[in-house]
């Protein structure tokens, strides 16, 4: 049984496995660095459908069935699944998910859903009320556009600031510990922070305060330095954030300047790819994670990892009402 | 985290990236320049049609609103105004894209609830602060009459 450790560092007994994982991105997410990584890369937008909101369940849909595929698996053989994306009442996951029959808990967390839905799916396992869970978040440029800003043919300038919505979805499969295969070590719950940027140009800054609120208190927990760790992979806190996460830290007496990886930094190339600040979204860091991170788990070329996937809670109601952005990142330490 | 809300919010307004408004201003200038030009050349061009001035003035409306749903419709429009900025949002043809793009984006919610009453989700609060600037306007300018 899971041991909690300090604050809210939960270390796992039983480590779950990630056992297979799947990513499906669309087509500039297809052209970024991590191109090769991907297991599916779509060309068309709509994907095949009539609106984008349908396109984003489709790509969920499609990130289980390949990942359920590459362990010759079926949707009956999955006893719970977690889902989440960025529209409103989570509507990507439902329609996606519907036609599957998989007992469902759906999720919102913003941009940090996958690091979520993953610590719900580990912690199940981990307990022994289910035998295989599932973990899976998408989002769509074009559906989180149209939701969160302005319509898609609408002429504006964006800032330098702004970040790039990821057409992505990634999909884990969880089972009980298993021998080269990547399992979940450790996982800190993430609380709310709130630093009074109202920017939603510049969601990196707002999303920051959580990200180093929970990296502090994972190492506060656990006693670990940066050191032992081969990447520290933030969800999607992308140029503006990632710099001021590195600056708070120093000044907290953490340098993680040598192992902080970005998913909106990794997802896109930002010189010649237009994204701005980088990308985002809850597809971003669940892409990176079931294509890039966790191949480079399997074959051996990190052992350790941080993935802290950060979300902005922010919804254009309490926007235009005044409201801050709070901020949300969970933790999951990685291992093989 | 070390820092306070008020120091947090100065430190990331002092890492920010800023817009190049020198850039920005260049090309809003020359686009939006051009998109007059054009208009002045088709009032040229109908009035050597023979349209009064009044009526020559109202096709130069018309068909630089055609213009511009057409080019929001191919995907163009957003292209430019990427670059443009005040150059393609401040001239008719902005607002027609205003409108054009959120009939076009929200049609998915069909014609009623989504063209019908999304079309206006951008320009209309320029059609109530425009007119309610006019009335004051008319107002003090009545004002002014009076003195």
């Amino acid at each position: 049984m899971a041991i909690q450790k300090g604050k809210s560092t939960l270390i796992l007994d039983n480590q779950p496995s990630i056992v297979a994982s799947a990513s499906v991105v669309g087509k500039k997410e297809g052209e970024g660095p991590c191109s090769k990584n991907f297991d599916m890369i779509i060309d068309d937008g709509y994907f095949g459908e009539t609106t984008w909101e349908k396109a984003e369940s489709k790509l969920q849909k499609t990130a289980v069935n390949l990942a359920l595929k590459k362990n010759n698996l079926t949707p009956n053989d999955i006893d719970i699944l977690f889902a989440g994306d960025l529209l409103n009442q989570c509507i990507g996951s439902v329609y996606g998910m519907r036609d599957f029959k998989i007992p469902f808990i759906g999720l919102y967390g913003a941009c940090s859903t996958m690091a979520e839905s993953l610590i719900m799916a580990s912690l199940f396992i981990e307990s022994g009320f289910a035998k295989r869970t599932c973990a899976v978040t998408s989002s769509h440029f074009c559906s989180a556009e149209r939701q969160f800003r302005f319509p898609l043919e609408y002429g504006c300038q964006r800032t330098p600031t702004a970040q790039w919505t990821a057409t992505a979805s990634g999909c884990a499969i969880l089972e009980k510990h298993q021998e080269n295969k990547p399992f979940v070590k450790a996982v800190t719950i993430g609380t709310v922070a709130d630093y009074g940027i109202n920017d939603v140009n510049n969601m990196g800054a707002a999303m920051m305060p959580a990200a180093n609120d929970t990296i502090l208190t994972f190492f506060k927990d656990t006693g670990y330095s940066p050191e032992d760790f081969d990447k520290i992979v933030t969800g999607d806190l992308s140029a503006v954030g990632s710099e001021l996460l590195i600056e708070s830290l120093k000044k907290e007496g953490l340098d993680i300047s040598e192992q902080h990886r970005d998913c909106g930094l990794m997802l896109y190339d930002r010189s010649t790819q237009d994204v701005d600040a980088g990308g985002s979204g809850c597809g971003c860091s669940a892409s990176v994670l079931c294509s890039t991170l966790l191949k480079e788990l399997c074959e051996n070329e990190t052992k350790n990892i941080l993935f802290i996937a950060t979300g902005a809670l922010m919804s254009p109601t309490s926007l235009q009402q005044g409201e801050s952005i709070p901020g949300i990142a969970h933790l999951l330490h990685i291992s093989i | 985290m070390k820092y306070t809300p008020k120091q947090y919010k100065e430190i990331s307004k002092e890492m920010t990236y800023h817009t190049n408004s020198l850039k920005n201003c260049v090309f809003a200038f020359l686009v939006g320049g051009a998109i007059c030009t054009l208009g002045q050349a088709l009032l040229e061009l109908y009035k050597s049609f023979g349209l009064d001035k009044n009526m020559a003035a109202t096709c130069v409306s018309i068909s630089l609103i055609f213009l511009s749903v057409l080019l929001t419709s191919l995907n163009i429009y957003d292209k430019i105004a990427k670059y443009a900025g005040a150059g393609t949002l401040v001239p008719i043809t902005g607002f027609a894209n205003a409108m054009s793009s959120a009939a076009i984006t929200f049609k998915a919610e069909g014609y009623i609830m989504g063209v019908g009453a999304k079309m206006f989700t951008i320009a209309g609060p320029v059609i109530v602060y425009g007119i309610s600037a006019a009335a004051l306007y008319g107002v003090i300018y009545y004002i002014l009459t009076l003195i």
